[in-house]
């Protein structure tokens, strides 16, 4: 099928760098990007619990850079709500219908919301758009006392850049330890008394029944029948892929679209997906996964575009995760997936510079680097050759 | 192939290093060090490949 316009789902990094690379390789028709949110070019999330929300950047540095070639259809301040695969056309929010020859779906992320809590009271947050960035600056700039629900990344970094300003600020994690999603319960620990050290109250194993105040939020209560009093919460519980719109056409939208492994949708040869929202099968770790991760945008969208420009010569993704977090003193990188702590290959947590081991069936499958950048990067090729760790002292990278 | 590094705002992410070994490595520091002063046509996709792939936009390609 000739493919004269292709229509990407979705203006973030995975949208606009799967747009950048379908004219890398050589697509010359049309791309309609359409977007929700309004600005363009898109800045940056990362950014966003870091230089923005600690005031260190102007608002318009952290957008991300556009090739000159790209030359869009942009469609912006507007949400796709539903997809025909089988007539290859999408609906918009005002009722347009747009037809494509190939379809690119990038819609990424969005915060989980916590249903008893209402985040249009005054006073209550949550970080994913640079508005909210924008708003949760201002919010903290007098001396408010903040509570935070949620120890996942955004959290924990929101709480150390509350802490760099001196604010009052209470962690509620459901967890027995922040982070513990990614990082297990012992590194959990590490980084739980890293925020207690820096006089944050993380208070881990509570359970949130809601928020209450007359006007706006003065207190989050727990399960147990107490309050905490706060004049801002950050609601930061997590994302989910945004999929809604992709209902009725037989995908598997079980946390996320499920893709191949050269990240065509299954179901549909002529849309292929990228970013937060996509699940696909990972040779490298045997199983399918979704990653919330910047750089996994951006290693997608080259393949999604390769797979719907070229799908007779079909690459396959394969890739270690990584993720970055910047946390009072503390550069925290993560590369590689799940697994168990194992134990400590390098440095200490004394000296706040190590390198912890995860691993699966005596396999390393992920390496936490703390202010350790130069080794990271070993340690995410050393990955690839699933070393065994009853000989990793004899073969460190 | 002239190329520079704002290293004022790299941060050690090493995406540079996994996509162009032969041309960067990340130091103690955390800062890419270029291997190569003047790489050849031959790394052009590679260094490009680092460039986009480059969180804090550090890698300039000039010519
Ligand atoms: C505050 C913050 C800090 C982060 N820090 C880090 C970090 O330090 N390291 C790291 O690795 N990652 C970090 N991330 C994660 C990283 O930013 C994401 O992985 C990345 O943004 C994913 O890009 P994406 O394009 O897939 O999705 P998104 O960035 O979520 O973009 C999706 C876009 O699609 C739009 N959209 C959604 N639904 C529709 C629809 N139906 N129609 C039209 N448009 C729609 C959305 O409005 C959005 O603009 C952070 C994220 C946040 C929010
Ligand atoms: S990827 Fe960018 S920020 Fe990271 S080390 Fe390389 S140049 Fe520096």
């Amino acid at each position: 099928m000739p493919m004269n316009r292709i229509v990407v789902a979705g203006v973030s990094l995975a949208g606009l760098r799967t747009a950048e690379a379908l004219r890398l390789e050589g697509f010359t028709g049309e791309i309609v990007m359409v977007g929700e949110e309004q600005l363009f070019p898109p800045y940056d999330r990362p950014p966003l619990s870091k230089e923005i929300l600690k005031g260190l950047w102007q608002e318009d540095r952290g957008r991300l850079k556009v090739a000159e070639n790209l030359d869009p259809t942009l469609i912006l301040g507007h949400r796709v709500t539903a997809l025909r695969a089988s007539d290859n056309e999408v609906e918009l929010d005002d009722g347009t219908v747009l037809t494509y020859d190939g379809l690119v779906i990038a819609t990424g992320a969005s915060p989980k919301m916590m249903g008893s809590i209402d985040t249009s009271i005054p006073g209550v947050h949550v970080l994913r758009t640079f508005p909210e960035a924008v708003a949760l600056r201002e919010a903290i700039g007098g001396s408010p006392k903040v509570v935070i629900i949620g120890a996942g990344w955004i959290g924990c970094e929101v709480a150390a850049t509350c802490r760099d300003r001196g604010l009052d600020v209470t962690i509620l994690e459901y967890f027995p330890q922040p982070l513990e999603r990614t990082l297990g319960p012992i590194m959990g620990a590490w980084a739980g008394a890293m925020h207690r050290a820096h006089g944050v109250d993380l208070r881990c194993g509570v359970s949130v029944s809601g928020v209450s105040g007359e006007g706006r939020v003065e207190r989050v209560d727990l399960a147990d029948g107490t309050s905490v009093a706060a004049d801002i919460v950050v609601l930061a519980i997590g994302v989910f892929p945004e999929t809604k719109w992709l209902e009725g056409n037989g995908f598997d939208l079980e946390n996320g679209v499920l893709c191949d492994e050269t990240l065509q949708v299954v179901g549909a040869s002529n849309i292929v997906a990228a970013g937060d929202v996509c699940r696909w099968p990972n040779k490298m770790f045997n199983r399918t996964m979704r990653v919330e991760h910047w750089s996994n945008a951006v290693e997608q969208a080259a393949v999604a575009a390769h797979t719907l420009i070229h799908p007779d010569e079909p690459k396959g993704y394969s890739a270690v995760p990584y993720v970055w977090s910047d946390q009072y003193d503390a550069k925290i990188q993560y590369v590689g997936t799940g697994g168990e702590y194992h134990s400590i290959l390098e440095g200490s947590t004394e000296e706040n510079k190590f390198v912890a081991a995860y691993a699966t069936d005596g396999v390393l499958v992920g390496a936490l680097c703390v202010n350790s950048p130069a080794r990271m990067i070993k340690y995410k090729r050393f990955l690839t050759t699933a070393p065994q760790m009853d000989l990793i002292e004899e073969n460190l990278p | 192939m002239k190329i520079t590094l704002d290293l004022d705002v790299c941060a050690g992410h090493g995406q540079c290093e996994d996509a162009a070994p032969e041309v960067f490595t990340v130091n103690d520091q955390g800062l890419v060090v270029q291997l190569i002063e003047n790489p050849g046509e031959e790394y052009r996709a590679k260094v490009e490949d680092a460039a986009r792939r480059c969180p804090a936009d550090v890698i300039k390609i000039e010519d």
